[in-house]
C-alpha cells in the first residue's frame, strides 16, 4: 500500500532521514518507534505531503506522491486522516464544526447531514453533546478523540498518528489504544502509528518498524523485534539509560 | 576589519533573501487568489477583523491629528496673518499624507499583529498543516481572505480617517480658535484636488497590502512555540511599519 524507497531529508542542516525504506501494508497498524528527534514525525509528513523529500519516493497505491503538485496531492490527501501530536482542533470553531470542517470543505451534503454524520463519529470515539463546545474547554484526552473524529469523518483509507498518546493519563492512553484497534478493525483502515510509547506499541502493533540514525534499523512483527538481537532496539524496547543509544 | 565587513554582506544576503521569500509568498497567494472555491464568508470575516474593529482607533487618531494639525499651523500662520489657511494645510495633510499613513500604522499595529499572532498560534499548534492534510490550500484558505481585506479595508479607513481629520480640524479652527466658519470651509475645499484624494487612496491600498502581507508571512512562517509567536508579532509590525513609512517616500515622490 505505502512503499517508501531511499528517503532523504535535511532540516536545518541536519540530516534527519538517511535512505530509508520502509513498506506498509494495507489494513494493518505498523508502529514506528524511534527517540525523541529521531525523526519519526518528519517521516509521518512525508507520507501526506506535508514535507517534500530532498531525494526518494513514497509510492501509495502505485503513486509516487512525493512528483504530485500541490492541486493533485491535495486530490490524493483525502484518502488520509491525520491525528496530530496536538490534536490541531481549530481553536475558533466549535467541536461540531471541527469534525464536519473536511464534509463541509469537499461535499455537498447539507448541514442536517452534516451534523448527523458528526455526531455518529462523536460517537463512535466515545462522545456525546460536546459539538457545542469550544476546543479550550475539552481536556486533552477528549481533544485527542474530536481530532481523531476529525480525521476519519470522511472515511480515509489509510490514517497516520503522530504520538497519540503522549501527554495523557494512563486510562486515557488504553482508551485511545483501543478506538485505535477498534477503528482499525471496524473501518479496515490502513493505520500508521508513530510513538515512543512501547507498551502502546506492543498492545496496538501488527508491525513494529524502528527508526535510528535516520533510516529503518529493525522491522517485524511484535514477537520479531522482542526477539531482535540488535542491541539499539533491545535497549530501546527494554528502555534503558546505559547502551549503544546515547542519552543527551 | 573582514570580519566587519563580512557581517555588513551577511546581513544583506539575509535582507534580499529574506525579501524573496516575501515575494515568493505573495506569489504564492496571488496564484491561490484566482482558483475556486472563492471563500467569500473567510473575507468578510477579515474585512470585518481589519475595518470594522479598528473603527475607533483610527477615529481617535484621526481626529486628534486633525485636530493638533490645525492648533499647531494657526500658531504658525497666525505670525504673518494667514489663519484662513489652516483648513487648507489640515486639509491637503490629511488627504496626501496623514490619513493614510496613520491609518496604515494604526491598522499595522492591531490588524497586522494580529494576523502575525493568530497565524503564529496556528502554525505552531500544528493547525495550519491539518488544513493541508484535510486537502484544503492554507494560504488559499487563510492567506488570501486576509491580504484582500488589508487591500480593500484601508482606503476605505483612509477616506474616513480624512474626513475625521477634517472635521476635527474645522472644530479646533472655528469653534476654539475663532476662524470664521464659511472661509475656513471655502479654503479647505479651495485648494483641495480630486487628485490629492484619490492618490492618497493609492497609497493606503498598497499600505494595505504591505502590513497583512507582512503579518501574514511571519505568522505564516512562525516557528518555536510562544516564544516564535511572539517574535513574528513583533517583527512584524516592526517591518510592516518600516517599510510604510520608507515606500510612502517613494510613493509619494511617484504619484505628486
Amino acid at each position: 500500500m505505502i512503499k517508501i524507497f531511499n528517503l532523504w531529508k535535511s532540516l536545518g542542516g541536519k540530516e534527519v532521514l538517511r535512505g530509508l525504506d520502509l513498506h506498509i501494508s494495507r489494513g494493518m497498524i505498523t508502529v514506528i518507534i524511534g527517540g525523541s528527534g529521531s525523526g519519526k514525525t518528519v517521516l509521518l509528513r512525508h507520507l501526506i505531503g506535508l514535507l517534500k523529500p530532498d531525494a526518494g519516493s513514497i509510492f501509495v497505491d502505485g503513486v509516487d506522491i512525493t512528483k504530485l503538485n500541490e492541486i493533485e496531492l491535495n486530490e490524493f490527501r483525502k484518502k488520509f486522516g491525520m491525528l496530530f501530536q496536538s490534536s490541531a482542533l481549530f481553536d475558533s470553531l466549535r467541536v461540531g464544526e471541527n469534525v464536519g470542517f473536511p464534509l463541509k470543505e469537499h461535499t455537498t451534503l447539507s448541514a442536517r447531514e452534516i451534523e448527523e454524520l458528526v455526531r455518529e463519529k462523536l460517537a463512535l470515539v466515545g462522545l456525546f453533546g460536546v459539538e457545542h463546545l469550544m476546543p479550550a474547554e475539552l481536556s486533552g484526552g477528549m481533544r485527542k478523540r474530536v481530532g481523531l473524529a476529525r480525521a476519519i469523518i470522511r472515511e480515509p483509507e489509510i490514517i497516520l498518528y503522530d504520538e497519540p498518546t503522549t501527554g495523557l493519563d494512563p486510562i486515557m492512553v488504553d482508551a485511545i489504544n483501543r478506538l485505535i484497534m477498534d477503528l482499525q478493525h471496524k473501518l479496515s483502515i490502513t493505520t500508521v502509528v508513530v510513538t515512543h510509547d512501547m507498551s502502546s506499541t506492543f498492545k496496538i502493533a501488527h508491525r513494529i518498524a524502528m527508526l535510528y540514525g535516520g533510516s529503518i534499523i529493525a522491522e517485524g512483527t511484535t514477537e520479531e523485534i522482542q526477539e531482535s538481537q540488535d542491541p539499539v532496539v533491545q535497549q530501546f524496547i527494554h528502555g534503558l539509560a546505559e547502551g549503544p543509544i546515547k542519552v543527551g | 576589519m573582514i570580519a566587519f565587513l563580512e557581517l555588513i554582506g551577511a546581513k544583506i544576503a539575509e535582507t534580499v533573501e529574506e525579501a524573496g521569500r516575501i515575494m515568493l509568498f505573495f506569489w504564492h497567494a496571488i496564484l491561490w487568489t484566482f482558483r475556486p472555491p472563492f471563500r467569500l464568508r473567510n473575507l468578510v470575516k477579515q474585512m470585518e477583523m481589519v475595518g470594522v474593529n479598528s473603527l475607533t482607533v483610527v477615529t481617535i487618531t484621526a481626529t486628534f491629528t486633525g485636530m493638533v494639525l490645525a492648533l499647531q499651523s494657526y500658531t504658525g500662520f497666525r505670525r504673518f496673518g494667514a489663519e484662513t489657511l489652516v483648513g487648507t494645510v489640515v486639509a491637503l495633510s490629511m488627504t496626501r499624507e496623514l490619513g493614510p499613513v496613520l491609518t496604515a500604522l494604526m491598522v499595522a499595529g492591531r490588524a497586522g499583529s494580529f494576523m502575525a499572532a493568530e497565524l503564529g498560534t496556528m502554525r505552531v499548534t500544528e493547525q495550519i498543516d491539518a488544513l493541508g492534510t484535510m486537502a484544503v490550500n492554507p494560504v488559499q484558505f487563510l492567506i488570501v481572505p486576509r491580504i484582500l481585506a488589508g487591500i480593500v479595508m484601508l482606503p476605505i479607513l483612509t477616506v474616513l480617517a480624512d474626513v475625521l481629520g477634517m472635521i476635527g480640524g474645522y472644530v479646533v479652527g472655528v469653534e476654539l480658535l475663532g476662524i470664521n466658519s464659511a472661509t475656513y470651509v471655502r479654503r479647505t475645499f479651495d485648494y483641495l484636488e480630486l487628485e490629492d484624494i484619490y492618490n492618497g487612496l493609492i497609497k493606503a491600498t498598497f499600505f494595505g497590502l504591505v502590513l497583512s502581507l507582512i503579518g501574514c508571512y511571519k505568522g505564516y512562517h512562525a516557528e518555536g512555540g510562544a516564544e516564535g509567536v511572539g517574535r513574528a508579532t513583533t517583527s512584524s509590525v516592526v517591518l510592516a511599519c518600516t517599510l510604510i513609512l520608507v515606500s510612502d517616500y517613494f510613493l509619494s515622490a511617484l504619484l505628486f
